[in-house]
Parts: structure tokens; sequence; C-alpha cells
């Protein structure tokens, strides 16, 4: 039986990748490589932090250092300034993408269920991406006006990056604020670590078992390192 | 037995809709589901009112027919079984059982309990099939398959195409079925001429009717035939490999 599936009129093809994010999957491949470049970052950011557990000449020359990455090879502050550019557009990109298959998706189910659903697998986590996501987002605003901008933050101006860092987590409510944004990215990392090897397409039976442990253990060892920064300032641990 | 259903009715596409409630008495444990629904539209055919309509053929799950959300779950509380296969037995006495429809943009419903999937035929057109020469029977086993790929495309053979996994996916996504209908032929050496091309079109067909994925699971967990995620992660492969390749002819 001849079949033939309809086909488009010219020969000339848009750009794959223009093309590959035309479609929902597509999209998802943008959603996972932005992801794990936010895996990335926020791995480094919990390790960097860390030597606020040394002492403040650590904490702060390690700031310095940030701005002199290849330095003098690179302008002062122009691998940050890179590095930051890659984080914006990633960031960018993750939020798009997940607007646009949220769109996609209300439109796919336009009716809920009368009856009451009964998830059988679907957990807390995967059914709230969405809302830990905001909540990561607007937390990221007010992390950038607190520390890396600093017009939020409690310090005086001209202070070290680690007096704001316990100016701002003296604070009852910004610690807790902290506490929560952080708890939220865990249950967002809790489902996209796993979630991303589906989306990536990478299956394989041998280790597919290991994925869940894998993103549970990256969940505990970034959130748990970030939770106790708060808490460490305020129990007095670090002042 | 003794039981209070709750079943969606609504008398056409663009009808509204609402809950009835029946009631079905000295039910058998033993019977099963459709036989169940089938001895309350007896009754309610005696009292001269509209029977329930639901989808159902095969009555064995092979077939994919059948199908509705009992309880707030695809085919019913049992694990991989269809609800032709579901029998009283997994409910109490005195149970109320919610009826309803699939409900997803891709599945217009009918009536009552009965969905239009036409939308899965489309998906299938667009490049569920394989290209060989008619005439004579080849002879069997004349192309070597390896044992791992033989037994993982049947799993994915085994979709019945009832539509559970897009009722039970939160998104209305059609990953699942898509996935089955693309890899029983893009893991065997026959579905090797067609194969980007396939998965290109299927893909691209799917999204025109169904959402998209968020890696859940509820799809798996709905299925009758426990169809794996695995083959979601494969198609997505290879649809990007297919852009890739971006040789598509005209
Ligand atoms: C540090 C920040 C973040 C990290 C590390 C991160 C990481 C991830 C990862 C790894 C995934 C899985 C991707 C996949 O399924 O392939 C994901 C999914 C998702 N993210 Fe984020 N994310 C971050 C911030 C955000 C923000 C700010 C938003 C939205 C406002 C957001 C919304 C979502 C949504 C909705 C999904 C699910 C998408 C889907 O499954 O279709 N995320 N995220
Ligand atoms: S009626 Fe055929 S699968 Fe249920």
């Amino acid at each position: 039986m001849a079949t033939s599936t309809s086909q488009p009129a010219s020969t000339k093809r848009t750009p794959f990748l223009v093309e590959l994010y035309r479609s929902a999957l597509g999209k998802k491949y943008v959603m996972a490589i932005t992801g794990i470049v936010g895996l990335g970052y926020v791995f480094a950011h919990m390790v960097g932090n860390l030597k606020l557990y040394q002492s403040p000449e650590d904490f702060n020359r390690y700031a310095e250092f940030l701005r002199e990455l290849l330095y003098p090879i690179a302008p002062q502050s122009a691998v940050l300034n890179i590095l930051r550019l890659v984080l914006i557009l990633a960031l960018v990109g993750h939020v798009v993408a997940a607007y646009q298959l949220t769109i996609m998706n209300r439109r796919a189910r336009p009716e809920s269920y009368r009856g009451k659903r009964d998830y059988v697998v679907a957990d807390f986590a995967a059914r709230t991406m969405r809302w830990t996501g905001v909540i990561v987002l607007l937390f990221l605003v007010y992390h950038l006006a607190d520390l890396t901008w600093g017009w939020a933050n409690p310090a005086a101006a001209g202070a070290t990056p680690y007096e704001k860092v316990i100016a701002s987590f003296s604070v009852p409510a910004v610690a807790a604020f902290y506490l929560v944004a952080n708890l939220a990215l865990g249950v967002h990392l809790y489902h996209g670590f796993w979630s991303l090897f589906q989306s990536m397409g990478w299956t394989n039976r041998r280790f597919n078992a290991w994925r869940r442990s894998l993103a549970i253990a990256f969940t505990v060892v970034v959130v748990g390192g970030n939770l106790s920064f708060p808490i460490a300032v305020q129990v007095g641990l670090i002042s | 037995m003794n039981l209070t259903l709750r079943v969606w009715r609504q008398a056409g596409p663009d009808a509204p809709g609402r809950f009835e409630t029946y009631r079905a008495t000295d039910v058998s444990p033993d019977s099963s589901f459709l036989e169940m629904l089938d001895a309350v539209n007896e009754e309610l055919i005696g009292d001269n009112e509209e029977p329930i309509e639901f989808m159902h053929d095969c009555r064995e799950g092979i077939c994919g027919t059948c199908g509705m959300m009992i309880n707030g779950q695809a085919h019913g509380p049992r694990a991989e079984t269809a609800t032709c296969q579901l029998h009283m037995r997994s409910f109490s006495d005195g149970d109320e059982i919610v009826l309803e429809p699939w409900r997803a943009a891709g599945f217009p419903i009918v009536k009552d309990l009965v969905v239009d999937r036409a939308a899965f035929d489309r998906i299938i057109e667009a490049g569920g099939y394989i290209t060989v020469d008619t005439g004579s029977a080849p002879d069997a086993n004349l192309i070597p398959i390896e044992k791992d790929a033989a037994d993982l495309a049947m799993d994915a053979a085994a979709c019945i195409g009832c539509g559970a996994c897009v009722a039970a996916c939160p998104n209305g996504a059609a990953q699942l079925f898509t996935s089955a209908k693309m890899q029983q032929l893009n893991l065997l050496p026959q579905g090797q001429p067609e194969r980007y091309q396939r998965a290109e079109s299927m893909v691209e067909v799917m999204e025109e009717h169904f959402g998209s994925c968020t890696n859940m699971g509820e799809c798996e967990a709905a299925c009758p035939k426990g169809i794996s995620i695995d083959f979601i992660a494969m198609m997505n492969k290879d649809y990007r490999k297919a852009k890739f390749k971006n040789r598509r002819t005209a």
C-alpha cells in the first residue's frame, strides 16, 4: 500500500535549532539543558559559600576571586560577567519554555475531572514544579537585591560580602524566607534532576534505577548546605 | 453487593453534562465491571430511560476500546487492568463509584462515557507503519533481530491504544501512546528506513492534539499493559536526532 504523509512545499528548512524549539519536545530540551546549567550553578554556589565556615577573610577573598577569574588573561570581572550572562540566558530560556509549555498543557486539558482525581505516582514535587519554580524566581530577585546589588541589604554601604551575609541572615524574617525558598528549590530539584534524564532521552535500563537516588543525593547536599547558612547565623555559630 | 454509581451523563458533544446517581443492586463480586454496567442499563431500559453509553468490544483486554475514569483513576483501581478486565471483587459492598469519561482536548466527548479517540489514528497515519513489499509472504525469521531489541519492541507493541495514558496525564499528553507506537518499529530492523521521518511526523501530529510531558509517570501507572516511560525517553532521543539530520525531503 502506498502511504505518504503530507510533505512541506519547499525543500528549504529553517535552522534545526529553531525547528526543534518550535516543538514541545524541543522546549523540553531547553528546560532540561538550562536546568542542568542551573544545577551546576546551585552546586558551585553552595560549595563556594561553605567558606563562610572557614573565616570572614576566606569568604571575602573567594568573592574577590570570582571577579578575578582568569585575570590578567581576561579583564577584571570579564569571566564573571560571561558566567552571569550564561546564567541569565539559561534562566530566561527555562522560564519562557516553562510558560509556553504550561499554556500548551492547559489547552490540552481544558476541562478538569469533576470527580476527585486519585494520583498513583505523580508526587507533590512533580505536580508543583510551576509553583516551586515561581517561588525560586521571586527569591532570586530578592537574593540579588540583597547580596549582589545590595540595596535590600541591612548592612551599611561599603560592607564586605561577609558582613552583608551576616547582617541579612541575622534578621529572622529574612532567614525564614531563605529557608522557605530553599525548601522550594529542594522540591524543584527532587523532580527536576530525575526528570531531565527523560527529557534528554538518556535512558539506559541498567542505570535508570539510579536516577531517583542521584536526585535525592544532589538535592540533600545542595539544599542541606544552603539551609545551614541562615541557621548557623541565627544560632550564633557564625557572626 | 450493593453499590451507588455516580455517572457522568452528557447527551452530546456540546450538551452540558452532569453526574447522575444510580443504584446497582445484588452485584456478584465475580461479575466484571462492564457486566455490572450492563445490568444497570437493563434496568434503565426497563424503566424507559436512556441507558448509560460506554465503549467496549473484546472484553478481554486486547482491543483498547473500553476505558473510563473509575474513582479518579483511568481503568479503575487495579494496576495493569483494563476496565473490561476489572472485577467487582475489587470493590466493597456499599461503595460509591464515580464514573467519568476521559477528559482531554484531543478526546472530545461523544456521549456519556464515550469519547472520540480519532486523534490517535492521526498519529498512526503520520508514521506508525513500515513500508514493505506486498506479494507472497516473506519467510519467517529472514531478518535476524537481537533478542533484547525484539523483547523491547514486543513490550512497546503491547499498547492497545485505549487512551488511558492521556486520560491519566495531568497535561493531557499522549507521549506514552505515541512513543510505544513509534518504538515498536524504531527498535526493529524493519523500522529503520523511515525511523527519523517517523519520529518527526508522529511527534508533530501528536503535539497538534495533545499536551506536553512533564515526566510525572501517571501514564505508566495507568497503562493496562504496563508500558514503560522508557519509551518516551527513546522517542525524545529519536526526535532530537531526526532534527539534527534535518533532511526531510520535499
Ligand atoms: C536555580 C534555579 C532552577 C533550577 C536549578 C531548575 C532546574 C530544573 C530542572 C533540572 C528541571 C527538569 C527539566 C526537565 O524536566 O527536563 C526543571 C523543570 C522545571 N522548572 Fe526549573 N529550575 C530552576 C528555576 C526555575 C524557575 C525560576 C522556574 C519558573 C518560574 C522553573 C520552572 C520549571 C518548570 C515549570 C519545570 C517543569 C517543566 C516540565 O517538566 O515541563 N524553574 N527545573
Ligand atoms: S473491551 Fe477490549 S480492551 Fe476492554
